[in-house]
Formats: C-alpha cells, structure tokens, sequence
C-alpha cells in the first residue's frame, strides 16, 4: 500500500489481496474445509485449535466468504492437491487469483490500525513458555469463549481439567520501563475484573486472586464492577509476583510475591494462572507513519497534533486518528475516538475545498543553474527537473519545509513566507547587542519549536540565554544561516529538529545531518570549535529534554571566550567574490 | 495583494500582550512595549492585558486603521496556538494575513524563566526585534485553496476503523476501509464477554 499526494487530495494505492475464493459466490458451506488435508494452528482461537489451509477466520467474519491461505495450501496442481476445487459445488475456487493494485482518489484519511497484543515470551520468569497452564489473559478470552476451542468449557491445558483455583498477574507488558513500556495498557484491569466475573457466574466455587500494582477503575460504572467482582469472592492482592513454579506432577504452579501491605512475601498455589498482557503499538506504525508523515509519542503511539485541543488529528494535515494506534483505550473510548475522527474528516470532505498555507518553494529560473540539487533532495518529489533545463516545483505537492532553499548554493529558491532575507534580518536583530550572552536556537516547528512549548506548559526552567528562531524543518537552516550567526557573535548555536527516523518531512532532516557536517568541516579549517555548533533532537513531547539541552548549551556558552568570538567574527567573513564573477559582471554592464 | 497599498513605507505596529499574569507576572511588558517602541519602522506599540479576547483584537484592527499599519508583530504566546486567530484578526482589518508575526513570550519566556525576571525581559525584548525585523522582510500572499475530494480512507477495520467508516458513510460520504485481514473485526472480534456490560463482542 502507498500513499501519496496532500490534504484534501491523496491518492491511496492499495493492495487487494488474492482470497483465491470468490467471496460473492461462495456459501460458506466448509465442503472445502473437510476436504483439506492440511492442519495449521488457528490464529483466531490463539493457536489453541487448529483449521485448513482453506478455512473462514470464524463463522461471523466479513465477508463471509471462505479463504486459501496458499503459502499453507499443498499446491495448486491436481497432483499435488486441488481436492477443495474438486468438491466446491459454486466452483468459486480459482487458484490462480492475483494480487491486485487497487488506486483511490480521497480526500481525508483515517488511521485506524490498532494495537498488538503483548507477548510476554520475552518476559520468562511468569514462565509463559515453558508451563502449560500459564496462559495470557486473549488465551482466557477464547477458553471461556462459547465460540472457542473448548465451546466454553473453561479446562486447562495441561489436563483439560476444570482450574479452581485460578491467579491473575496484572500489568504484563505494561508500567515496566525495563522492557520499554513504561505506560499504562488501559484495558488490562478492567479486563481482569471482568474475566473475574465471568469466571464466578460460570462456576460459583472458582477462587479467583488478582495480582496487582494499582487497580484503575475509573470509567462510568468501572468501580460498581470492580466491587461486585471483590463480592462474588476475588482476592486481591497487591504486589506483582516476583517467581513462578510448578509441580511437575499436578501441573499446579506456585506464585512468589510480595504483599506490599502486610509487607510479607507469600506463596500462592494455583491450577491455573492468566497473565494479564498489556498492548503496545502495532508493529506496522512505522510503515503507516511513513507512508502518511506521521510521529509517534516516545511511548510509539501515534502523536497527535495537539494533546487537548487536536486529539484526533494527525500533525499531517487531512489524517486523523482512530482508536488504539493513537494511545491505549477500550472500546468505548474507541468509539467515541471514531466519531471524532469521523466528524473531523467529515467537515473537510464537506467544505470542498481547502486552504492551504503559502509556505511553498519558488524557483528564479533566471537564477537557477539547472544544476538538479533541489530536486535530488526534495523528500516528496515535488521539484522536476530534467537535465539542462530549470527545475520546477509543483505546488500542490510541495509541503514547504524549506530544504531546497537551503541546499541551492545559487540563491535560486525562495521559501515563501520563510526567505533568507527575513532569517538574515531575524538572526542580525536578535544578535544586534550583547551577543556574546546568547545561545543561538533554530528549531523545527514539529519537533524542537514544540517540545520548547511543551517545556513551557510544563514550567520547566532552564536558563534564559537562548534565543530561538523557527523553522519549518531542521533542513530549511541553510549554511549561510548558521554562519550569519556565528559572524554576528553568537558563542554557540544550536540547530535542533525532529528524532532523526521522525522527521516530518520525511527525510528532511536527513540533509540537516549532512549540512551540520559540512559546517563543522568549515568551522574547524576556519580554525573555529566546531563545538560551537550543535545539533540535537528533540520532539514535541520532550519538553523536559528541550530544558535539559538549554542548560547545556549555556554551560558550552560559558566556555567561549571574548577572544574566540572576536577571531570568529573575523574568520568567518564572507570572502569578496570571485574576479571571474566581477569580470563577468563588468561584461554585462558593458 | 499589495503589501504597501498606499507608498507609506514600512509602518509596523507591535502589540505586546500580558496574558493575565502569565506573561506580566515575569516579563515586564510595559519595558518590552517601550523598547519596541524604539525599533525601526514601529509607529504604535501596545500593551494588551488579553490581546487574543475581543477586546485585543479589537485593539489591534482599531491600531491598524489609526496608524496605517502594514505590518503587525504579536508578542504573546506560541504561534502554534494562535497564529491563526491572529491572522484572522489582521485580514479582518484589511491587511494580508501573511503580514503578522509572532514573538513567543509565554512560553519561551515567562513560562520558563519565572524565577529570572531579568533575563526573561530581556530574552523577550530580543524575541520582539527579531520578529520585527522579520516583519519587515513580509510580504503578502494567497493561501493556495483546492479542491476536496470527497472520498475517505480508512486504514483498519477494527471497531475503531469499522465506527468511523460507517460514521462517514451515515453521512454521506464514500469510504474505501483497508483490512489486512481475511475479515474486519481486529482484536474486539476475539473478545468473549466486553466490560462494562458484559455482553457479547460480536
């Protein structure tokens, strides 16, 4: 699938996938199904059962229509299979189906794709992996499940026997910075007080304990559940069990933990215990986010474009959010999000029409040297060029970061609205007095500009040295910029944008790195610390880092002597030009 | 647009706000209004105790017809938050909305240094030169406008995915829904029992 194009005027390829059935002439008859000698584990009943390589994913999916999976199927020859085509009655099996690429104009987007499941594989002391009546709590979810494998019948894996005695660890996946996920799943608590009851109505002599750190139920009538859950009989425990053992012979398992208010550690048996897993992003965010330019909260949920004000909204303009991909939530709350999301995208498609901010790049083609640079680094392909001939820049498709201006070397691109002259003029009046007091801050109006904001709703302080200027993207900071800056005393500047894999513009602030580089290189042959130059990533949700790096920044400020600045100023003055330019000038004008 | 219609030459208005105590409580904006007063091409410079409420921005259209303004600077909070109600506010006394800038004095200033009076007024005296010295360099444009199409995409047929696109399409629009699964549903399909009504999933 690919994306491309703007507000109110993308264009979606997607990638039809091939059912190898056809879905508006099949009966769900499952002739096929019977018929298939393969067996493969069912992902829907979480491998706790098995289906066909021909199979529908339960009796109530949309379509409702069968489906191959051919990388399970034998083979598509009669030889070596073909027995399900043999006995569909519709003849609606066609192995020879394809992949198709489908194309769609549309004006607004919705994202929308979930959230993974935690696996706690990795998380080996609940011993997940090597007990069989260790099962996490989407396990629960189909074992209880009329529907599932046991038809309800709640039995353990080790002996389909009925578990009695049943342990709930909470927060598997969830609050536990040691493996990157420091947030609070949601769900998890609700999730368990519910299996609780469900449990205690199906079988009133089960003994149910939860384990956890902090019970969250505060939604509308979470607490009445929470409570009528602690009457039908639940202990609950608090304090995360530390070990887990089980009796090779019964099968039953220990648990070890602390209670942190009779701060005793206890020893727990069980027949059964669920590991409440938590959820984290799903694992094509990074595909989606670059696909459309979206950023994620350092928790890799989506970031929305403003926490309060625009919690639907993607930073990319036409592209809002749904659902778990944005933070952890439950269904009602997803709900909610999808009217929201709804509504937002409704009112563009609704206006017909759409304003969009005259940030875009403009090309002299007097100026121009046709020399191609801008087009090799535009990140949306929005600058054509043909060798020998001037670049041109498609409006609608250019987004405005501003990184073709800084690369022409020939003064032959103008940002609108964000041009040198203004820059030039901005960084000349900031530093017009007492210069060498100042730490001079370009910041990425996504990111770095942001996560100063968000230092300031924070109240974070940190030294008032700097002075920052806005940019749209790290990239538009060209090197003239930076130079000016220095020639105007500036003992350090700073140039800072987004997290290097979540540049807004795609791969803008890859240039950034390349420039920065280069200015390094010419700072230090110009016999200038090449320290006094910095870059640094901060997004818009580390405002305590954007405090962190200004402090630093006025340590390095301190370090720079008088002396230094006065050479700088020196070294870096613009050489006169070239006499060949003179000469050619002198030509003109005779 | 003509970024000087009537050959005045630059006139620069700056209108710097208090934001209740805000910005007030730190920075001293009377001192910020003053020496703005002194930058080139300033002819007003106004100290607003809410420059975003009505009667700021009435202040501000009020200014721009006193004094001919042809340029507007707002020295007050982040223009991520209401640059776009300022530019509203300019276009609706006539000048182009590209012709206002921003200096951030909330966040950047008073929010941040509260406990350095000294240096956040300072800090903010610098953010208002440089943001009129930008102003100077402004020039008008169009917002480039175009047309919609009117069709959504929905990525993902879970219940979030699935809400919104029946949402979009209660009302009238086309969806075109990506699942990458054999079937809508995602993981609420799995589900048994949901909380709180304990009922079924599907």
């Amino acid at each position: 699938m690919n994306v491309s194009g703007y507000i109110g005027n993308f264009t979606a390829e997607i990638r039809r996938k091939a059912r190898y059935v056809d879905p508006e002439a099949c009966t769900a008859c499952a002739e096929c199904a019977q018929v298939c000698p393969v067996v493969k584990p069912d992902e829907y009943q979480m491998g706790l059962s098995s289906r066909k390589a021909i199979y529908i994913p339960y009796p109530q999916a949309v379509p409702s229509s069968y489906i191959l999976n051919m990388e399970d199927c034998l083979g598509t020859n009669p030889i070596a299979c073909g027995k399900c085509a043999e006995v569909c009655e519709p003849d609606c099996i066609n192995y020879d189906d394809r992949d198709i690429i489908v194309k769609r104009d549309v004006g607004a987007v919705i994202v929308a794709i979930g959230a993974d499941v935690y696996d706690p594989t990795e998380m080996d002391e609940y011993g997940y992996t090597r007990f069989d009546n260790v099962i996490t709590s989407m396990e629960f979810e189909r074992l209880i499940c009329a529907g599932g494998p046991t038809l309800g019948h709640f039995v353990r894996p080790s002996d389909h026997e009925r578990p009695k005695r049943i342990g709930f660890i909470q927060c598997v996946g969830s609050r536990n910075p040691s493996i990157g996920r420091p947030y609070c799943s949601n769900i998890c608590c609700m999730n368990t007080i519910k299996d609780t009851l469900l449990l205690a109505d199906h079988y009133p002599d089960v003994e149910c304990t939860v384990f956890y750190q902090d019970i969250r139920a505060f939604g509308k009538s979470f607490e009445d559940m929470f409570q009528r859950s602690k009457e039908a009989g639940t202990r609950y425990i608090r304090g995360i069990p530390g070990d887990i053992e089980e009796d090779t012979e019964t099968g039953n398992l220990t648990l070890i933990a602390e209670n942190t208010t009779s701060g005793k550690i206890e020893r727990h048996e069980f027949d059964m215990v669920i590991l409440s897993v938590g959820v984290g992003p799903p694992k094509d965010l990074a595909k989606i986010s670059s696909l459309l330019t979206l950023s994620k909260t350092s928790d890799g949920f989506f970031m929305e474009s403003h926490p309060k004000l625009k919690p639907v909204d993607a930073p990319t303009r036409g592209v809002f959010f749904s659902g778990f991909c944005e933070s952890p939530k439950d269904i009602k709350d997803s709900v909610c999000q999808a009217g929201a999301a709804a509504s937002r995208a409704g009112a563009l498609l609704n206006a017909g029409q759409v304003h969009i901010e005259a940030i875009t790049s403009v090309i002299d083609a007097d100026a121009c040297k046709k020399c191609g640079v801008c087009a090799s680094v535009c990140p949306y392909g929005a600058i054509t060029w043909k060798k020998g001939e001037v670049a041109v820049v498609i409006d609608a498709a250019c987004a405005g970061c501003g990184n073709c201006g800084a690369a022409c070397k020939f003064d032959a691109i103008t940002m609108r609205h964000f041009t040198d002259a203004q820059y030039m003029a901005q960084i000349r009046a900031i530093l017009a007095e007492d210069p060498q007091d100042k730490v001079f801050v370009f910041a990425c109006n996504w990111c770095s500009y942001s996560g100063a904001d968000m230092a300031g709703i924070s109240r974070m302080q940190y030294p008032a040295s700097n002075r920052i200027v806005r940019t749209m993207c790290s990239a538009r900071v060209s090197e003239d910029m930076v130079l000016e800056a220095f020639r105007c005393g500036a003992p350090v500047v700073l140039v800072s944008g987004c997290h290097y894999a979540d540049c807004h513009y795609i791969t803008a602030n890859r240039q950034t790195v390349q420039r920065v580089q280069r200015l390094w290189n010419k700072l230090e042959k110009a016999g200038v610390r090449p320290e006094r130059l910095q870059l640094e990533w901060i997004s818009a949700a580390e405002g305590q880092k954007f405090a962190k790096v200004m402090a630093q920044m006025e340590e390095l400020r301190k370090t720079v002597t008088e002396e230094e600045i006065e050479y700088t100023i020196e070294a870096l003055k613009p050489k006169p030009r070239k006499p060949k330019k003179e000469k050619e000038a002198a030509a003109v004008a005779g | 647009m003509d970024s000087d219609p009537k050959g005045d030459g630059l006139r620069v208005g700056v209108f710097v706000c208090d934001c209740g105590l805000n910005i007030a409580g730190t920075v001293d904006t009377q001192a910020v209004t003053d020496y703005a007063a002194t930058l080139p091409d300033v002819v007003c410079a106004i100290r607003n105790r809410y420059t975003c409420a009505d009667p700021g921005q009435n202040e501000i259209k009020k200014a721009i017809a006193e004094h001919r303004l042809n340029r507007v600077v707002i020295a007050s909070c982040t223009p991520l938050q209401h640059e776009p109600t300022f530019r509203t506010c300019v276009a609706e006394a006539g000048l182009n909305r590209y012709l206002m800038e921003m200096a951030n004095l909330r966040e950047q200033c008073s929010w941040v240094h509260p406990s350095d009076m000294e240096g956040a007024t300072r800090k903010a005296k610098d953010l208002v030169a440089g943001a009129v010295a930008r102003a100077r360099n402004l020039q008008p444009h169009d917002d480039l406008s175009v047309p919609v199409t009117k069709r959504a995409l929905v990525i993902g047929g879970g219940i979030a995915g699935m809400e919104a696109a029946l949402e979009l399409a209660d009302s009238g629009h086309q969806v075109v829904l990506v699942e990458k699964e054999a079937s809508i549903g995602g993981i609420m399909a799995q589900l048994d029992k949901t909380y709180p009504t304990m009922d079924c999933s599907i």
